[in-house]
Formats: C-alpha cells, sequence, structure tokens
C-alpha cells in the first residue's frame, strides 16, 4: 500500500494521472463507480494537516477516491487509495447537520489523518456514501495482489513452462488449439453468464461490470499467452493470434461513464471519455468520421453499457466547452461528423483544386468516389467535399442520367459580353484545350 | 466548333454543367446570363420570336455531349429574360415564350423609320402587307411576329401616329399612317 509515496501530497494524496480531457486514467481492473461535483477536502485537524482541496469533481472507483479540480490548472488532480482508509466515520443526523452542507469523514493512513469531504453542490450524496462503503469493504485491491502472488508464485515453481501436465494434473493445452480450447471454456462460462444476466434488467446491469472484466481478463490471457507456448509457432498461427488480440484489444472501455455513475454530470464525463476515445478512429479515418461510424465504433467499445444517438450528439455537443482538440462539424447538407481541430478545409481544397485542374478530369470531372480515391477517404465524406468545394465555387455540378459530377468551375472565367472569346491564358482556355484534342 | 444551322455556338455550350441549372448563387447568376445571352442571339440571327418551353428548341439541347435542359432550367432561363424586359410569357403556365430581342418601343421606332423611309406618311396598308410586302423585304420587319407587330401598332396607334381600322375580311387590319 505503500506505492507511490514519493509523490504524495501531505503524505496522504496521490498526484491522478488524468486524461488531455479530464478525465481520470484507471488502473488495470479499477472500475469507477461514482462521480459528484463541486466537492471540497478537508483536513478535521487544527492546524490542518494538508492544503485544502477546493471545488473539483469527486470520482469514487473500485481502488480510489480521486479529486480532479473542475477548473483545468487550478490544483493538481489528487488520489487517496481506498486501500489506505482505516476508518469512515458513520453519518450522524443532528440538527447541526441539516444546516450544513452534507459531508463525510474518513481516516486514512499514513498519519491516521482525518479528511472531511464537503459536498457543496446537488447530487446523490447518499448513493455515494452507500458506493463509497461498498467499495471499501469490496477490497478490490486485495484480490488483485492475491492473484498477482500466486502467478508470481506459480512461474517461480518453474514447471509451468514445460511438459505437457500442469500443476494440477491436467492435460495442459498448447499452441494454437490451446489458445482456442480455453476461449471455448471462457464463451462457455460467458454464455452461462448472459443467460443469467438476460433473466431481467437488474441482473443484467449488475453483471455488466462482470462482463466487461471477462473480456478485459480474455485480453490479458492472449498478452501472456506465448510465454507459454512451445517452441512450433508458425506464421499462419501467430497471424490469427495478432489477429484475435486486436480483436479482444478493441473490445473493452474497462469503466464506462454510465448514467448510474455519473448521475447529472452524466453527459459531461461522456463527454471527455468521449474525446479521448476518438483519437484512434479519427486518425484511421483521415482526420474526419461520420457521426453514425463514431457511434458504432464507440458503442461496440463499451461493450454492454450502450449509449443512445441523442447521448452521443450531446457529448460531442458539449466539446465546445472544454478544451479538447476535436470538435463536431455538420455540413450544409446536415450531415455531422467528427473533426480534429486542426483538420483545414483549406488542405482539402487544394487537393480537389489539383484533382479537377487536370487534363483528364478538367474534361470529364469528378464523381464523389474519384475524389474519394484521391483524397483517400470515404465517398460519403468526400461527396461532402465536393459539395463544400461547390459552395465556395470551385466546383459546378453536371446532373445526368448517369449521376452527379463535379467540374471545376468555368463559369467566372466566360465573359457574357462576347460569348465566343476564349482567353489563352486561364482554366477556360485550358478545358477548351482538353475538349479539342479529344474530337480531332 | 459545333454550330447549329449557319449559328456558330460558344465553346462553352459543349460544357456539361452548362445543362445543368448550378445550387449555387453565383455561379447560378452567372449560368442565367450566359443563358441569357445566348438564347437572345440565336433567336435574334434566326429570327425566332416564341419559344415554347415543352417543345424541342434546338438550343435547349448538345447531342454531341448528351445533355439537355430540363423543364425547369428553361423556364428559369426563359424567366430572366422576361424579367430584364425582352420577353414576355403568352400564358399563366409560362409554356409560350415570346421573345423581344427588340423591346415593343424599339419594334416602334423601327416602324417609323420604315414608314419614312418607304414614304408612306399618309398611306394605307394592311397589317399584313407590312409583315410581307414588297416594301418590308429585306427589311428586320420582313417575317415579324404578327403579336409583337400588332403591339407595336397599337403603342404608335396611342401616340397618335397611325389609326388601325378593320378590313374586309376578319383576319386584316389595316393601318393608315399620319406621322
Amino acid at each position: 500500500m505503500a506505492s507511490g509515496s514519493s509523490n504524495r501530497i501531505g503524505g496522504l494524496f496521490e498526484n491522478a494521472e488524468v486524461t488531455t480531457s479530464g478525465r481520470p486514467v484507471l488502473r488495470r481492473n479499477e472500475v469507477e463507480c461514482f462521480l459528484l461535483s463541486s466537492v471540497d477536502l478537508d483536513s478535521e485537524d487544527d492546524p490542518p494537516r494538508f492544503t485544502a482541496l477546493r471545488s473539483g469533481n469527486l470520482i469514487l472507483t473500485t481502488h480510489r477516491l480521486i479529486w480532479i479540480p473542475s477548473q483545468p490548472n487550478a490544483a493538481v488532480p489528487s488520489s487517496v487509495p481506498l486501500a489506505a482508509i482505516t476508518h469512515i466515520f458513520s453519518h450522524k443526523k443532528s440538527i447541526k447537520s441539516m444546516f450544513h452542507s452534507p459531508r463525510i469523514r474518513f481516516q486514512a493512513d499514513p498519519g491516521s489523518v482525518v479528511v472531511t469531504v464537503v459536498f457543496r453542490g446537488k447530487g446523490d450524496f447518499d448513493g455515494l456514501l452507500t458506493k463509497f462503503w461498498e467499495c471499501w469493504r469490496g477490497r478490490a485491491w486485495e484480490a488483485e495482489e492475491e492473484k498477482r502472488e500466486s502467478e508470481s508464485s506459480r512461474s517461480g515453481s518453474g514447471t509451468v513452462a514445460q511438459g505437457l501436465y500442469g500443476n494440477d494434473g491436467t492435460v495442459r493445452m498448447v499452441g494454437l488449439a490451446g489458445i482456442l480450447r480455453k476461449e471455448q471454456e471462457q464463451w462457455e462460462s460467458t454464455d452461462k453468464s448472459l443467460q443469467d444476466a438476460f433473466q431481467d434488467l437488474n441482473a443484467l446491469m449488475s453483471k455488466a461490470k462482470e462482463m466487461v472484466s471477462l473480456a478485459e481478463k480474455m485480453r490479458q490471457k492472449l498478452l501472456s499467452a506465448p510465454s507459454s507456448q512451445n517452441g512450433s509457432t508458425d506464421d499462419e498461427e501467430m497471424g490469427s493470434k495478432e489477429e484475435m488480440q486486436q480483436w479482444m484489444l478493441s473490445v473493452g472501455i474497462i469503466s464506462p461513464v454510465t448514467k448510474e455513475s455519473a448521475g447529472a454530470l452524466y453527459h459531461q464525463e461522456l463527454s471527455r471519455q468521449l474525446a479521448d476515445f476518438v483519437r484512434i478512429p479519427l486518425e484511421q479515418a483521415g482526420g474526419m468520421i461520420s457521426l453514425t461510424d463514431m457511434y458504432y465504433h464507440f458503442n461496440r467499445a463499451r461493450g454492454t453499457e450502450l449509449i443512445s444517438p441523442d447521448d452521443l450528439w450531446q457529448a460531442c455537443t458539449l466539446w465546445e466547452k472544454f478544451d479538447v482538440p476535436v470538435m463536431l462539424r455538420k455540413f450544409d447538407s446536415g450531415v455531422m461528423v467528427i473533426q480534429n481541430k486542426s483538420h483545414s478545409d483549406e488542405e482539402v481544397m487544394s487537393r480537389i483544386r489539383m484533382l479537377v485542374t487536370k487534363m483528364e478530369t478538367l474534361r470529364t470531372g469528378v464523381t464523389a468516389s474519384d475524389a474519394a480515391l484521391t483524397l483517400k477517404i470515404a465517398p460519403a465524406m468526400a461527396k461532402e467535399h465536393l459539395l463544400t468545394a461547390e459552395t465556395k465555387g470551385l466546383l459546378c455540378r453536371d446532373m445526368s442520367p448517369d449521376g452527379l459530377r463535379f467540374y471545376f468551375n468555368l463559369f467566372p472565367e466566360i465573359d457574357p459580353t462576347n460569348l465566343h472569346i476564349v482567353k489563352d491564358f486561364g482554366t477556360y482556355g485550358e478545358w477548351v484545350k482538353a475538349t479539342s484534342l479529344l474530337s480531332v | 466548333m459545333q454550330k447549329l444551322g449557319d449559328f456558330k455556338l460558344p465553346q462553352f455550350f459543349s460544357y456539361p454543367p452548362y445543362f445543368t441549372l448550378q445550387p449555387v448563387r453565383d455561379t447560378r447568376e452567372k449560368q442565367i446570363q450566359l443563358w441569357k445571352e445566348l438564347i437572345l442571339d440565336y433567336c435574334k440571327t434566326q429570327k425566332i420570336f416564341l419559344i415554347n418551353v415543352e417543345e424541342d428548341f434546338p438550343l435547349f439541347s448538345n447531342s454531341a455531349i448528351d445533355r439537355s435542359l430540363s423543364h425547369e432550367a428553361r423556364e428559369t432561363f426563359l424567366s430572366a429574360i422576361v424579367g430584364e424586359g425582352r420577353a414576355e410569357w403568352l400564358d399563366k403556365g409560362h409554356r409560350k415564350c415570346l421573345i423581344l430581342w427588340h423591346r415593343i418601343q424599339d419594334w416602334a421606332d423601327i416602324i417609323l423609320q420604315f414608314v419614312r423611309e418607304n414614304g408612306l406618311e399618309d398611306s394605307v396598308m394592311t397589317v399584313e402587307e407590312i409583315r410581307s410586302g414588297t416594301e418590308s423585304h429585306g427589311t428586320e420587319l420582313q417575317g415579324i411576329d404578327r403579336t409583337i407587330l400588332m403591339r407595336a401598332l397599337k403603342l404608335l396607334e396611342n401616340k397618335g401616329k397611325l389609326a388601325l381600322f378593320k378590313g374586309t375580311s376578319a383576319d386584316d387590319e389595316g393601318v393608315k399612317f399620319s406621322v
């Protein structure tokens, strides 16, 4: 429990790591349970044993109490491991307490510091108290330590990596067949969990966390698998294993923000989590991704705690208020996309200009799929870019039975007082050359 | 270079977007302007007075690039000419459009000039004679649309330059000039 003692503030708090959008970075197997806003952390003792932390969001996880300032840069995000807490004082109901803001007091090591948690805002205070007790008594951190110990003792015995028999005398699974067999067993138990889960909605919600940890466990198994393999790995095996790993990796956001855990702050926290999450899909999609695609990616990563399209949209609209590197953009056609703030239309426009002023395309025009190939983006996105270019007057359209094509806009170059004049320079001249080459 | 009979078509006549009504305002305005000029130019040289939106009109399609104007586009371009006073819709349904490459006032002036050049200041002529008589041969009045001619004559009648009267047969009216 002495981990990270070097960076403790006042001997009690650890620096809490947060993402660029202000979400806490959770550790392995750590699950977020509750969130309340406008919370102060005070020292009970006189003189105070630590500098008070004022006005922040308090996040309760299975492992820690995390305090994050609501104004960035106002204070350092801090956390107390639940393991350090020695006592939670019971909540006294007195006449005096009716006039106070609700508060929780707990005692923590080292030094038996008494901390008062004061709630200045609205929110489900009792809910937090219940969860706090639950998590503290749940001792999730101990379960992990036990596992680690047993793991280290096993690998220490040195018999595991050799032979076909495991420590318990059963035939050990080796190679891909082993992984697949293990997988099969996992799925069978998963299947059972699922059947249990669907019995009623409450049961489903209580199983949800189990599902997420299951996915995480499978991922860990796969990652550690190579050590237990005998050396007969061929390329094909590696390939399918990698594929499986990739697939597993895409399965879980370990601790999804839920309405239950975040309450009134739900959309805000969702918004931050989304901002962290979009980075990789956005990069893969070339800096711009449609909201529908994002909905699919995000919900797939969340597993069971699915969000509604409306929630996603609300989370995206909240980005304006935070300092995040992504933004929601609505095209004139109504299509909504997520893009990097650094993503510039000018660059895309100049690439479209390059495309349509080539000798060949000057004559034939381009379709959305032509542009998609050149710009290496999805055709739906390419069409939006072409429409933007049209609005800016760079392109104009040609509707024919073959479909919609876009041409470089020659109209501004044509002289209405002399319909037959074609200047030698300029794109109109180029176009005349390009078309006359064909007719010769 | 494409031609319609002896009419030389401009280069942009084979530019496919020229035949699609452009949705962006600036581009569309320029497109309408180019169509306006081309239609008036074509009608003037070919002595065309009437365009029927629902019938084939040589200018409204280009078989070389396999493009033709939609009904909406035709109506938009003709309405733009009407808006400038260079054409008039003959029906409420906007199907028939009278093209006035000369305005009625200009046609009236042409008639007056024609009368003076031929010494007809106090003469009597039939309307049909003005359109196809020997005097008008080779002038702009030759083959003029009857509707336009009547409108120009009425304008002159209002100014006291002539008097219209019914002839013996219903389809022939007489004109007594008094310039």
